[in-house]
């Protein structure tokens, strides 16, 4: 069983990385960017569960060890 | 007194924290393999700098999970002086020893020289030895060294007291334009609550003998010094 954890940055957070990229991205000629977020994505492989456990699991990882919850949010999502 | 100083796979100033104690400041002083379970003896822990881990996933992250760190808990649980020094620093935001976070540095750059930081409050272990206002000399080298923390929780630091020190020129001013990473309120080093975790990004014992820049940061080891001494008469 895997699962999805996408981690990002609070928006209330500054991201220079999000920044530098944006930038880069308009000097490449992409006149319409006007801002990127840079975040984290993990794929989980787990030993079979029903997806309710396997969920809980994999949130309880992430909120332990996967994202930092003062300046990041995350998002988990379970695949069959 | 004895200074037992953590070793993580990846610090890189743990030697430099250890000759400081040892060495420049003459107490006792013990390198402790981040395994282990035990302080040996500890009246001061040190969590050095370096690259903990890597610094893989975020600074620190993976650090808060060795085992040394269930006992550097019980330590400062207990009032134990703790200082987190660059990455030990971010091992005690990780570990939820120091309220915050760090983010990467606002210009970018892996920055790397002295700056003049001024010593907000004395009344820790790590400032006690410090005038009221003083601006050190002591070089950072970090390229996520940003302080953050919501709006609630950076009123509460500074309305308890626990910002310690302060990036500032020269003369002891705090500007933006002084500030080397975009931490917040020019932030370089906090407190928790019960003042006796400290972090601080910048390096004290990286400038603890004139050779090297600067001598200031002895003040910061010397600070513990002297608090453990106040403390043994008070208690005697």
């Amino acid at each position: 069983m895997r699962a999805r954890v996408y981690v990002t940055l609070k928006p209330s957070v500054f991201d220079p990385q999000g920044r530098v990229v944006a930038d880069a991205l308009v000097t490449l000629g992409y006149q319409d960017v006007r801002d990127v977020r840079q975040g984290k994505f993990f794929e989980v492989e787990l030993a079979d569960a029903d997806p309710a456990t396997a969920k809980a699991r994999v949130t309880e990882m992430a909120d332990k060890l996967l994202a930092n919850p003062v300046i990041e949010s995350y998002r988990v999502e379970v695949l069959q | 007194m004895k200074f037992s100083v953590a070793v993580f796979p990846g610090s890189n100033s743990d030697y430099d924290a250890f000759y400081a104690a040892s060495r420049v400041i003459g107490e006792a002083a013990e390198l402790i393999w981040h395994k282990d379970t035990d302080l040996k003896g500890a009246d001061v822990v040190i969590l050095p700098g370096g690259f903990a881990h890597g610094d893989y996933l975020r600074t620190g992250a993976i650090a808060r999970f060795s085992p040394i760190m269930g006992a550097v808990k019980s330590f400062a649980e207990r009032g134990g002086p703790v200082l987190g020094i660059c990455n030990g620093f971010q091992v005690l935001l990780e570990a939820g020893l120091l309220p915050g976070a760090m983010v990467r540095n606002d210009r970018i750059k892996f920055v790397s020289r002295i700056v003049p930081v001024r010593v907000e409050q004395t009344d820790t272990p790590f400032t006690v030895a410090c005038a009221s206002k003083q601006v050190l000399h002591l070089p950072i080298a970090h390229g996520e060294g940003n302080y953050y923390a919501p709006p609630e929780v950076l009123d509460d630091l500074e309305r308890n007291r626990q910002v310690i020190f302060r990036y500032a020129n020269e003369a002891g001013e705090v500007g933006a334009e002084w500030n080397p990473n975009g931490s917040l309120n020019n932030i370089a080093g906090i407190s928790n609550c019960q003042r006796n975790v400290v972090g601080l990004m910048p390096h004290p014992e990286r400038a603890s003998e004139a050779a090297l820049g600067s001598a200031d940061g002895r003040l910061v080891l010397a600070s513990a010094v002297r608090w453990f001494a106040d403390r043994v008469v008070r208690h005697a």
